[in-house]
């Protein structure tokens, strides 16, 4: 009767190669419970605003969100606005990340940097950048310059913070080995801090990725002629709410995909560090 | 190698000073009332080192044992170059070092490799920055792999490698650039104690190929006085050198010799050192 544990737990529980089967699915209740999950609200929520009769300015059913959602995909309005607004978050994004690397390689690298612009760049970290938005809509006026610059300056102090974490908390055997070699400090750099840093340096770029949208869609709304964010605006003003929450669901969609793909890329360019994807300052 | 040749049993060997005097002629690391005081945060000072005088021979094999905070991590980066500003003179080959040099090979207490870097391009990592031919540092780094055990594990990352596999990935890295000097702090401290064993034996199989001049710090007696020529023994904070003691056991070293008397009474004798200093004063 009392078999060792080992014998069964040895036995492989999901089969080999990558065949789909039910036995993946039913070990991973994330498969079916989450999605079930959905169903059931979307039901409920159907259910419950019709029951009390909410009027569609409210709060619309999901079936009417779900009209419009392919009505305006249909007609192609969304994909105009979604372009503007995922290039100047994307836009935004690259400029954060090359001057967050960059800024936070000298304030990581040369003393003087640190000590003389560090304490600024803290204080101006401390400063709401939403609230700057108005003034740079008047300097780079109402079209995408504008946009790119507030969704740059959201996301650039995650890269930058992280990018200065990441250089510093390198482990003094690693660069004590380069100081017996006689490195330089470039080579230091090159070769152990920088690869060194670059867990960290994800984990900056992935909340910068999901600040850059919000700096995107928060300039629209101060000021703009296009984007995701201005339709919202004209779509609440007009009491659409319907396709104010369209317009949510195609924002959320982004954000997952995008999340996703940085994700992909980390676990490739960083596969030594499995699951510190987390790292957050 | 003139220890090699000693035979048992050779008890005058201990009454005698420290022995320092005998190696002078093949002196290739020669420390002379080194010191080292370090600054604490809170403005105080540590005196981590006290007249240091010791001399090492090439190809020897030297451990040195000590209390904890005794000094010993500070003796060896003084000869590794990395702890500039400290009082006396250390001369490697005949020559003043004030630097890191590239005479010299470390291994760290942590194997410190660098997990993006596949086993083969750690091993390489000392001659892409010194500049070696990298055909010819290929070779070396491909036949040190199999010396120490490696051989098939050239595309393996650090975290596919078990502990001591990855420290004898650090001994083959340290040895990449044929350095005179080989210097290892603890390297097998991380490890239990099977696999420590066996390491030491691959150590001195190793040692025993490559012939270099060997600098190990530990904290067991026992793998102090199977490994080496001579074992140095550290006085508690400040470190100075209580006694240096000749191991006059045949080599090839075995296990079996672990049980042998001989063994004991080298183990004893620097225990007894050890505690004396310990000791409160009376």
């Amino acid at each position: 009767m009392m078999q060792p544990a080992s014998d069964t737990a040895t036995v492989p529980l999901e089969p080999q190669g990558r065949s789909f089967g039910w036995h993946t699915v039913l070990a991973k209740p994330e498969y079916y419970l989450a999605p079930a999950f959905l169903v059931l609200l979307l039901v409920v929520w159907e259910g419950s605003v019709h029951a009390f009769g909410v009027p569609d300015y409210i709060l619309p059913p999901p079936t009417k969100i779900a009209v419009s959602l392919f009505a305006g995909i249909k007609s192609g309005l969304f994909l105009h606005h979604f372009l503007v607004t995922a290039f100047q978050a994307l836009c935004g994004f690259a400029l954060a990340s090359v001057l967050g690397i960059g800024i936070g390689a000298l304030v990581a690298q040369f003393w003087i940097v640190e000590k003389t612009v560090y304490p600024y760049l803290v204080a101006l970290q401390t400063l709401p950048k939403i609230a700057i938005a108005p003034l740079i809509i008047i300097w780079a006026g109402y079209g995408i310059q504008s946009k790119v610059v507030i969704a740059a300056l959201v996301s650039f102090f995650p890269v930058l913070v992280n990018t200065i974490v990441g250089l510093k908390t390198c482990d003094q055997g690693k660069l004590d080995l380069m100081r017996s070699l006689r490195a330089t400090r470039w080579e230091t750099f090159r070769m152990v801090k920088l690869p060194n840093a670059l867990p960290f340096v994800f984990a900056g770029l992935n909340i910068a990725l999901i600040f850059s949208i919000l700096g995107s869609i928060v300039g629209e709304f101060v000021g703009s002629k296009s984007g995701l964010g201005n339709l919202i605006l004209e779509a609440n003003f007009q009491f659409n709410i319907a396709q104010v929450f369209a317009i949510l669901v195609i924002l959320g969609v982004f954000g997952v995909s995008l999340n996703l793909i940085i994700q992909a890329f980390q676990r490739r360019l960083v596969f030594w560090s499995r699951g510190a994807d987390l790292h957050t300052v | 190698m003139p220890s090699n040749v000693l035979s048992f049993p050779v008890a005058e060997k201990f009454a005698g000073a420290p022995a320092n005097a005998n190696t002078a002629a093949a002196a290739l690391i020669q420390l002379d009332g080194v010191s080292k005081t370090f600054r604490t945060t809170s403005g105080g000072t540590v005196k981590a080192l006290d007249q240091v005088n010791l001399t090492i021979g090439s190809s020897e094999f030297v451990s040195v044992v000590g209390p904890s905070g005794c000094g010993k991590t500070t003796l060896l980066r003084i000869i590794a170059g990395l702890e500039g500003d400290h009082g006396g003179t250390f001369r490697l080959a005949g020559e003043t070092v004030t630097g890191p040099s590239r005479d010299i090979g470390i291994v760290f207490q942590d194997a410190t490799l660098l997990p993006w870097r596949t086993v083969l391009n750690n091993v390489l990592l000392p001659a892409q920055v010194l500049r070696l031919e990298s055909a010819s540092a290929l070779a070396t780094a491909r036949r040190l792999l199999e010396l120490v055990g490696l051989k098939g594990f050239e595309d393996k990352y650090p975290h596919e490698l078990s502990g001591g596999m990855r420290q004898r990935v650090s001994i083959a890295r340290a040895l990449v650039h044929d350095p005179a000097v080989l210097l290892m702090d603890e390297p097998f401290g991380a490890l239990d104690a099977l696999t420590r064993e066996t390491m030491g034996l691959e150590l001195l199989k190793i040692w025993d190929t490559a012939r270099k001049t060997v600098f190990l710090i530990t904290h067991s007696i026992t793998e102090a006085v199977f490994l080496s020529d001579r074992v140095i023994v550290l006085s508690p904070r400040p470190g100075r050198i209580l006694a240096d003691v000749p191991i006059a056991l045949p080599r090839p070293r075995n296990l079996d010799m672990l049980s042998d008397e001989t063994f004991g009474t080298f183990t004893r004798r620097i225990r007894r050192v050890l505690d004396a200093s310990a000791a409160p004063p009376a």
